[in-house]
């Protein structure tokens, strides 16, 4: 009657059929009777004053109910601190409908509520403000002079700023026998998740708010909400059951929730504020980010000096920041390193986490000055990594907790053909069109927070697991089933896990790659203390043959908990809970990273990328026909949802490398291609053969699961996989994302 | 969007009476880019007159003095793989579906697809000046990124470039455009259809308000046996063209007898040039000749701050779609270049 374990299964997503058939139901599908629409107005000019704001022809149209502005808004929180969400970097939050201030373009600065979205939408256009505009600046390379190392605050915690230098970095790198300067960088890029932001807020009366809100953090929205309006926190419930993408841009609370629920106690009414896509780019966004590197090496290839320096972009208001240049000396034991990270405050609103942030851009640069340095030193690409391997992290001085990224290397290797490349650039060709191949190494820090889990077995013996904790489209409500199926030895269809809820027990915000690590171990935690429960309560059972007997003494399996020295005693869960008057049995737990174990190791995930383009030698024109990621990153839950997390972060390697970009012009300050028509992301025509490999990592450290968490990495190492095959293909250098192909004429 | 009336037109002429009825009044048929620019308030009307609806112009007819007649409101979709196109006129189905996306060309029509507007940021941001938006108001592209713009025919007051690709194998075949308004039928060359923008780029077309183009002729020559149609974009599909070019070659013996090519992404209409195909008439089919045609045909291209990689591009695309045309099994679908 053993069942096979759930963890490992690549058992399809539970959600799946729900969301293929359009049942589930987004932030902006919930419906009630006199719900309200706003729509929100924004900022035409970047920086200035509103003079003057006339809502009287908005207000005028029959249906319109009210017209919100700075001038009208209700009182709010005055201390601009309670605004800070808990993914807020050091500064002072941006507070919506605040004054009359105009900080960047598109900044919102009013809202028509109206009895429909079209009303709304059209009221919008009626209101007529008129501006003060001042000078302002968004342009990144005009204002380096002006940058200034980072204020430092909480976010710090999971963005270490640089590592201090080591050994003398100038005179190494002087010294040094193969030398490689470089220069790179990207321009704004913005999440765009398929499904729009959109709240719903439903009044409940007596001060009582339901919100149905997209987001990454039902407990973040929650807070922030309480703050905001100085409502009590058991009065706010922040729902968000299904989100149709994120990538970090629901890590914050977006301006749209606080539209929706101003309005919706201003005016005792259910108000949904849905954003549409040019609005999409009126928020956080991934900031552009100009980076210098200096790598030194000795004849034999041992690097010996690194220097890595980024300047990044935030606003005027927070110093967003990113680990962008500490990434190298995890990888790389030079002896003598230097790094430098720096922010330029420009006109625009912040950055936020877009997924895999800072690692995407730091590797770029340094996985393709490591192929710089690879051609200099004549040394195949690979092998200059084996040769700089280590298994610990000398930037802190530390054993990983696990690493085997080695074994990526030599799978990666051996599947792709590797061996089979001509090493001169422009030497492999087919027809019109050059083939390049080429490698880089991927690496994402394995974080692992404090999470809250209930776990109940339910009259009818099945088990019920409760957490806040959102799922963002990644697959967690799937595989926290599974993992909670483990704990008793049940099939995933005996569990119900209930999620997306503030009302549940406290999960942080989904993102970093660290939640699987972080429910999951809740989990664990609670299943621990249920299996210790629900055993008690059974030798409480007349004529128990468990009285007494030790947690070590069973198994929980299917529905039973069984003598491991006598098989066939056994009682099932039912019967205990028939036994517990027909009440369902449950814990709350509270799982706590072991910090003064984990603070001796480094964990990170790790990856190898492969990847052969086809470039026409004529016309430039750059296809990613084939690429192979290898990723170890610890214990993999399920193998279908893992890959998918893969190979979606490998459709957006080609779409960083070779497509996506914000359109910036800074003469007016604004971005000029806010749709998807124009923000150009991979189409099917651009994907073709992409694959996955998982190399399990056996870690007993890094947590009870063994998981480093799939989310980010596999972003990070493919970009400037790609640009170094574009090398290879055509000996030619790119360093500026997105390659466009009209570069290679 | 504002408010407006809606109403479905039962004939030609029921449709070019109520479009008179007001100056703001527009036709729609599939409506893939208007109702787009009217929810950015680039276009603003007070009346639809939906066309759909109008019996006699979905389909393609033989015409008597030979060559067809594709009907205005027949859709994108239905012209690219209509059969008497993948055989006769394999250049204008390949450049159909080269364009937008399989969703789009199933609602787009023939008719609109000559009379769709600029791609260009500016344009469709009510916030920036625009002399095609707003006459005047100035040309925000050429001092700003300007990368998709124009490098032949552009003026001092608009580099905005003509996005279709349909239109760019119809200039190719030398398409004729029938029009039926209030003083009643006419026909333009295609050529003729579009304008440069000069003065007054807010005006695309030699299209008079009232007007509506009820089909388009194709002349007997198809050019089957050597055709192709080259896209350049900064993504496989559903982007626009940053160069395209459609080419049309009749050969003997090695020997061009005629030959036509078409420039799409580069000026505000499908750009020809009668001093390229000229010199080609008469010469061996060879990449040296294509290599001087491309030279005349970008004669006077003038690029600006972003775009100046199109003058090249363009050249090597010619160069390299003309050696397609001699070929024309070595086309790939989404009209990338050959292998």
């Amino acid at each position: 009657m053993s069942l096979t374990a759930s963890i490992g299964q690549p058992i399809s997503r539970l959600e799946g059929n729900l969301k293929v058939t359009g049942a589930a139901k987004y932030s902006g599908d919930y419906n009630v009777a006199g719900l309200l629409y706003g729509h929100v107005i924004n900022s035409t000019i970047t920086k200035g004053k509103i003079a003057q704001i006339s809502t009287v022809k908005a207000k005028a149209l029959p249906g319109v109910i009210q017209v919100f502005t700075h001038e009208n808004r209700p009182s709010l929180a005055w201390f601009n601190q309670m605004y800070a969400d808990m993914d807020a970097p050091p500064g002072s939050p941006f507070r919506p409908l605040y004054d009359g201030e105009i900080r960047y373009n598109g900044q919102p600065i009013g809202l028509v509520v109206a009895e429909t979205f079209e009303l709304a939408r059209y009221a919008a256009t009626l209101v007529e403000v008129l501006y003060e505009n001042e000078t302002f600046s968004t342009n990144l390379e005009e204002n380096v002079a002006d940058a200034h190392t980072p204020a430092l605050g909480l976010a710090t915690m999971l963005k270490p700023p640089p590592p201090k230098p080591t050994g003398d970095f100038e005179t190494a790198f002087a010294e040094s026998f193969a030398q490689v300067t470089a220069d790179y960088s990207h321009g704004t890029e913005h999440h765009n998740p398929l499904e729009l932001f959109a709240t719903t807020t439903i009044y409940e009366g007596d001060g009582k708010l339901t919100i149905y809100d997209k987001t990454q953090g039902t407990v973040n929205s929650q807070l922030y909400v309480g703050n905001v309006f100085g409502l009590k926190y058991k009065d706010v419930r922040v729902i968000s059951p299904f989100v149709g993408g994120a990538f970090g841009s629901g890590l914050r609370p977006q301006y749209q929730l606080f539209m929706s629920v101003m309005a919706s106690l201003e005016l005792k009414r259910s108000v949904r504020v849905t954003l549409d896509r040019s609005q999409m780019f009126t928020f956080g966004h991934r900031p552009p980010t100009l980076q210098s590197t200096r790598f030194g090496a000795d004849k034999d290839g041992k690097i010996t000096a690194m220097n890595h320096s980024a300047i990044a972009e935030t606003s005027r208001f927070e110093d967003y920041t990113e680990v962008v240049v500490n990434w190298s000396h995890m990888l790389y034991p030079a002896p003598n390193t230097l790094m430098e990270y720096k922010l330029v405050n420009l006109d625009v609103y912040s950055p936020l986490d877009m997924r895999s942030p800072g690692g995407s851009t730091g590797l770029h640069a340094i996985e393709s000055t490591m192929d710089e340095l690879a051609y200099k030193l004549n040394i195949d690409p690979l092998q200059l990594r084996l040769i700089n391997y280590s298994d610990r992290d000398e930037s802190l001085d530390r054993p990983y907790s696990s690493k085997e990224l080695k074994q990526c290397f030599l799978q990666g290797a051996e599947k792709f053909g590797w061996a089979n490349r001509n090493p001169e650039p422009g030497s492999m060709r087919n027809g019109n069109k050059l083939i390049g191949h080429g490698m880089a190494t991927g690496i994402w820090e394995a974080n692992h927070l404090p999470a809250k889990a209930e776990m109940i077995i339910t009259k009818e013996g099945k088990l019920k697991v409760n957490s806040a904790v959102t799922d963002i489209g990644t697959g967690t409500m799937t595989i926290m089933a599974q993992i909670a199926a483990d704990e008793f030895g049940l099939s995933v269809e005996d569990v119900v896990f209930s999620y997306g809820d503030s009302k549940k027990p406290f999960a942080p915000i989904q993102g970093g790659s660290f939640t699987t690590s972080t429910v999951g171990s809740a989990i664990k935690a609670a299943g621990k203390a249920l299996r210790k429960k629900l055993l008690k309560k059974a030798g409480l059972m007349d004529n128990s043959a468990f009285r007494g007997v030790p947690i070590s003494e069973v198994i929980f399996d299917n529905g039973y908990i069984i003598l491991k020295n006598d098989p066939e005693v056994s009682v099932s869960l039912r019967d205990i809970i028939l036994a517990n008057k027909g009440k369902e049995i449950k814990t709350n737990n509270l799982s706590v990273p072991n910090v003064f174990k984990l603070k001796k190791y480094s964990r990170a995930a790790h990856s190898a990328v492969f990847v052969e383009v086809e470039v026409d030698q004529e016309l430039g024109v750059v296809n990613v026909t084939r690429a192979l990621t290898v990723v170890a990153a610890g214990r993999i839950i399920n193998p279908k949802t893992a890959r998918s997390q893969i190979l979606g972060g490998m459709v957006w390697s080609i779409s960083k490398a070779l497509r996506e970009e914000t359109i910036v012009d800074h003469g007016l300050g604004k971005y000029m291609n806010q749709n998807l028509g124009e923000y150009h992301i991979p189409v099917h025509a651009d994907i073709h053969d992409l694959d996955v490999i998982f190399v399990e990592e056996n870690d007993t450290i890094i947590n009870e699961l063994g998981t480093k968490g799939v989310g980010e990495i596999g972003l990070v190492g493919m970009p400037p996989a790609i640009a170094n095959a574009i090398y290879h293909a055509t000996g030619k250098r790119i360093n500026q994302f997105p390659i466009h192909f009209d570069s290679l004429l | 969007m504002n408010n407006f009336t809606y109403s479905k037109a039962s004939t030609v002429q029921d449709a070019v009476n109520r479009v008179q009825q007001g100056p703001e009044a527009k036709f729609v048929a599939g409506g893939t880019n208007l109702i787009d620019l009217m929810k950015y308030h680039v276009i603003t009307t007070d009346a639809l007159i939906d066309v759909n609806h109008v019996e006699g112009y979905h389909a393609i007819e033989a015409r008597g003095e030979g060559g067809i007649r594709l009907g205005a409101f027949m859709t994108n979709a239905k012209t690219a793989y209509h059969p008497i196109i993948e055989q006769q006129y394999p250049l204008l189905s390949r450049a159909i579906l080269a364009g937008a996306s399989a969703q789009i060309r199933n609602m787009a029509t023939n008719g609109g697809n000559l009379l769709q507007r600029t791609r260009c940021y500016y344009f469709y941001d009510v916030n920036t000046p625009c002399n095609k938006r707003e006459p005047g108001s100035g040309c925000s592209a050429i001092g700003g990124y300007n990368r998709i713009m124009a490098i032949l025919g552009a003026s001092e007051s608009c580099i905005a470039v003509f996005p279709s690709d349909m239109c760019v194998a119809l200039a190719a075949l030398e398409a004729k455009v029938n029009i039926s308004g209030p003083h009643g039928d006419r026909s333009l060359a295609f050529t003729d259809f579009h304008r440069l923008p000069g003065n007054t780029p807010d005006i695309d077309n030699n299209l008079s308000h009232g007007e509506i183009i009820t089909s388009i002729d194709l002349p007997s020559k198809g050019f089957s046996d050597n055709y192709s149609y080259l896209k350049l974009r900064d993504r496989n599909s559903y982007a626009f063209a940053l160069v395209s070019v459609a080419t049309a070659l009749e050969l003997e013996d090695g020997i061009v007898r005629e030959s036509r090519i078409a420039l799409g992404g580069v000026a505000h209409k499908p750009w020809r040039s009668a001093e390229g195909e000229a010199f080609l008439q008469g010469k061996e089919a060879t990449k040296e000749n294509f290599t001087r045609v491309a030279e005349i045909i970008l004669t006077g291209a003038a690029g600006y701050q972003y775009n100046s990689f199109k003058i090249e591009l363009a050249k090597r695309a010619i160069v390299r779609n003309c050696m397609m045309a001699l070929n024309p099994e070595t086309q790939l679908p989404g009209a990338q270049p050959s292998r």
